[in-house]
């Protein structure tokens, strides 16, 4: 096991605002499983109006097939609070996105499925778009490697770009900590916290509803 | 020092530090719909997790219905699949619901404070970005992902970390014809989709205290668009007035406890904000966006923009990309260009003051033969209200359809889609790609314009917009 959160190859999506609509289209959102989504991702780029892939969309070039970190651009994931949108991110096999700046839905949500939205400077982005592009054609050239400890990115050619992450998200993913079991533990808190309510401002607390 | 609105509600909602970034806050109330919930209500079962307070949750069913009629299998037998879901599931976990044959169903944002339950103070969440709406009430509400759902289900509380403040302050008042819609959108153009990211934004200022309930609505509703976890306005009079006699708004015997509390929510005079955003509402006009993103707007008489007009490389392609998906020349003005649809609904704008103002632009007039328009209003008690006032009738006259609540053309998942290549104006909140459908081209404005649009069978038209905004 390496030291790395994860190595992988990188493919650019170099657009800006890219919005959840895109990412995951609605009506793919049907469904009541978590299940089944990667097929759709970017499905409006990804597939002509016939169902056939479209052959200029970056992840349909064979050379991109296995990539696993995306390297995107400006505020990523705008829109819909849709987790649909890492969920289709992830089955579709990326385990990183790196951008300059996600929206605050999204980043929460990829947090939550363990897709690590890693945002670098806008001069950061640059160089790394301008070296991926680069090298292209070599999966080789284009691995990224993820050092979630020391928050940084390395890239093939020994390029090294830090990345931001709060405290407790970067715990999160390190642990495989159970999201709600941590907050269960303050039940004890929640429990004092509502007893309280119910006195002082008693018309938070619904009791009942007919409806 | 002096706290915002946001900093006390957040501090009230404490239950517990996490640690150094996070805080553990409870969550008053909790909104869900078919849409967002079935993966959190099967990721409770596999972990045998029950519902901790079902009572502060309420479900309605609004994304994926038919808007033709109140049938379950009204959309298609997938969206019956999720709406039967969500019946069972609110069934096992005993959370009440308001389904497709309810009285009080509609838009989960429009339900809410309708019923009273959206009350100035509280945490409010539900797994839908414009949840930020219910803010117009100061309220913290946000949307959230379905992990997010299943937790706040589990535990009734959200860990948390503290956003920035931003202010933004719309000095005087509007123009006659200037609607709440304009107002937002010419925020958006000038903060942008991305400038709000990290914010949360309270609105005042002269204009925005003039504003009615339902106006303040449409102004939080979309300060998602631009990237801000929630927008809040602080409770006044205006808000007290509209929640007093609500089916859920505090019992007479907690009213003036209730008020006197709700007195205290504002931002002290020595609060800092991060950022403030300063806008004049007399130089505010009729706004359309002309791209795809909601940022991309101008004033309804303005020309298309150039795309070398704009400064970087980058913007400048965004630019060309979004005219082209639009199919817009530089240069051009908009009524040079035949509408196909015209939505007016969607949380955004279908209330009944939406509907009154929308109803007020038609005159007489007919929607042009070209055009197909609908009017979906937000809930069933809009309907009931907008029926017994006569504006169903002055819509169903002119040639609008008139339907059954819910979100409908706004996100078209069920069968209310524009078709592909067609233009649409609508009063819904966002105009990304294929939102309204593959290839569709959605232009976001008032009910005002949208109207005018239909009649005229143009995006804009000379005879409606003159100095005084529209006449
Ligand atoms: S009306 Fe549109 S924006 Fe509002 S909740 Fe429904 S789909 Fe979302």
């Amino acid at each position: 096991m390496s030291n790395y959160f994860h190595q992988g190859a990188a493919c650019p999506l170099a657009v800006d605002n890219v919005d959840t609509d895109q990412i995951i289209p609605k009506q793919f959102l049907t469904g009541v499983s978590r299940e089944g989504f990667g097929e759709a991702l970017f499905y409006d780029w990804r597939y002509r109006e016939d169902g056939t892939k479209n052959p200029d969309f970056v992840l349909n070039k064979p050379q991109f097939n296995e990539a696993s970190v995306l390297v995107a651009g400006h505020n990523f994931g705008c829109g819909s609070s849709r987790e649909h949108a890492p969920w289709a991110l992830a089955q579709f096999g990326f385990k990183v996105i790196v951008a300059s700046s996600f929206a605050d839905i999204f980043y929460r949500n990829c947090i939550n499925n363990k897709l690590l939205p890693a945002r670098v400077t806008a001069n950061a982005l640059e160089s790394i778009q301008q070296s991926i592009s680069d090298s292209a054609d070599s999966q080789q050239a284009r691995q990224i490697s993820v050092d979630l400890k020391n928050q940084e990115l390395i890239l093939a050619n020994g390029e090294v770009f830090s990345f931001e992450l709060a405290f407790s998200d970067r715990e999160q993913l390190l642990n495989d900590n159970d999201f709600i079991g941590m907050a269960e533990q303050y039940a004890d808190a929640i429990d004092r916290y509502e007893d309280s309510r119910a006195n002082d401002a008693p018309w938070f607390m619904p009791q009942s509803f007919a409806v | 020092m002096g706290m915002t609105l946001y900093e006390k509600i957040y501090q009230q909602h404490k239950v517990a530090t996490m640690n150094d970034s996070t805080d553990l806050l409870y969550i008053d109330f909790h909104f869900i719909h078919e849409v967002t919930s079935p993966q959190a209500f099967a990721g409770l079962k596999q972990a045998g997790r029950d519902v901790r307070n079902p009572v502060a949750t309420l479900a309605t069913m609004d994304h994926n219905i038919s808007t033709q009629n109140r049938r379950i299998d009204g959309a298609g037998d997938v969206s019956r699949q999720q709406l039967t879901a969500l019946k069972q599931h609110c069934d096992e976990f005993r959370i009440p619901l308001l389904d497709i044959t309810h009285r009080d169903q509609g838009i989960v944002h429009v339900i809410g404070p309708e019923q009273g339950i959206t009350q100035p103070g509280m945490t409010i969440v539900c797994g839908d970005s414009h949840t930020s709406t219910h803010g117009a009430f100061g309220a913290l509400a946000f949307g959230i992902g379905t992990s997010e759902v299943e937790h706040v289900l589990a535990t009734q509380t959200l860990p948390q970390q503290r956003a920035k403040s931003m202010k933004v302050q719309v000095d005087g008042q509007l123009p006659a014809g200037v609607t709440a819609k304009d107002v937002i959108l010419a925020v958006i153009g000038k903060v942008g989709t991305a400038g709000g990211s990290g914010y949360v934004v309270e609105y005042c200022g002269e204009a925005i205290e003039s504003m009615d309930m339902e106006e303040r609505m449409t102004i939080c509703n979309m300060t998602i668009e631009m990237g801000a976890k929630a927008g809040l306005i602080a409770p006044d009079e205006v808000t007290f007035s509209y929640l007093e006699g609500r089916p859920r708004a505090p019992s007479a015997q907690q009213w003036h406890r209730a008020k006197a509390r709700w007195k205290t929510l504002k931002s002290d005079a020595d609060a800092t904000f991060d950022k403030t955003v300063v806008l004049d509402a007399g130089s505010i006009r009729p706004q359309i966006t002309w791209g795809t993103s909601p940022e991309q707007v101008m004033a309804l008489t303005d020309r298309v923009p150039d795309p070398t007009q704009f400064d970087t490389s980058d913007l400048q392609r965004s630019v060309a990309d979004a005219l082209h998906y639009m199919g817009l020349t530089p240069g051009s003005a908009l009524q040079d260009y035949p509408v196909d649809v015209v939505f007016i609904g969607s949380c955004t704008n279908s209330r009944l003051v939406d509907l009154r103002q929308a109803a007020a632009v038609v005159k007489g007039g007919r929607v042009a033969p070209h055009v197909r328009a609908l009017v979906v209003p937000g809930s069933a008690q809009v309907k009931r209200e907008a029926e017994a006032e006569g504006l169903a009738d002055i819509f169903k006259a002119a040639g609008f359809e008139w339907r059954e609540p819910g979100c409908s053309m706004c996100l078209a998942m069920n069968d209310d889609i524009v078709p592909a290549g067609k233009r649409c104006v609508s009063t819904s909140n966002r105009n990304f790609e294929g939102r309204q459908g593959r290839m569709a081209r959605t232009h976001l404005a008032s009910p005002a314009v949208a109207v005018s649009a239909a009649i005229h069978g143009y995006l804009s038209s000379t005879p409606l917009v003159s100095g005084e905004g529209l006449i």
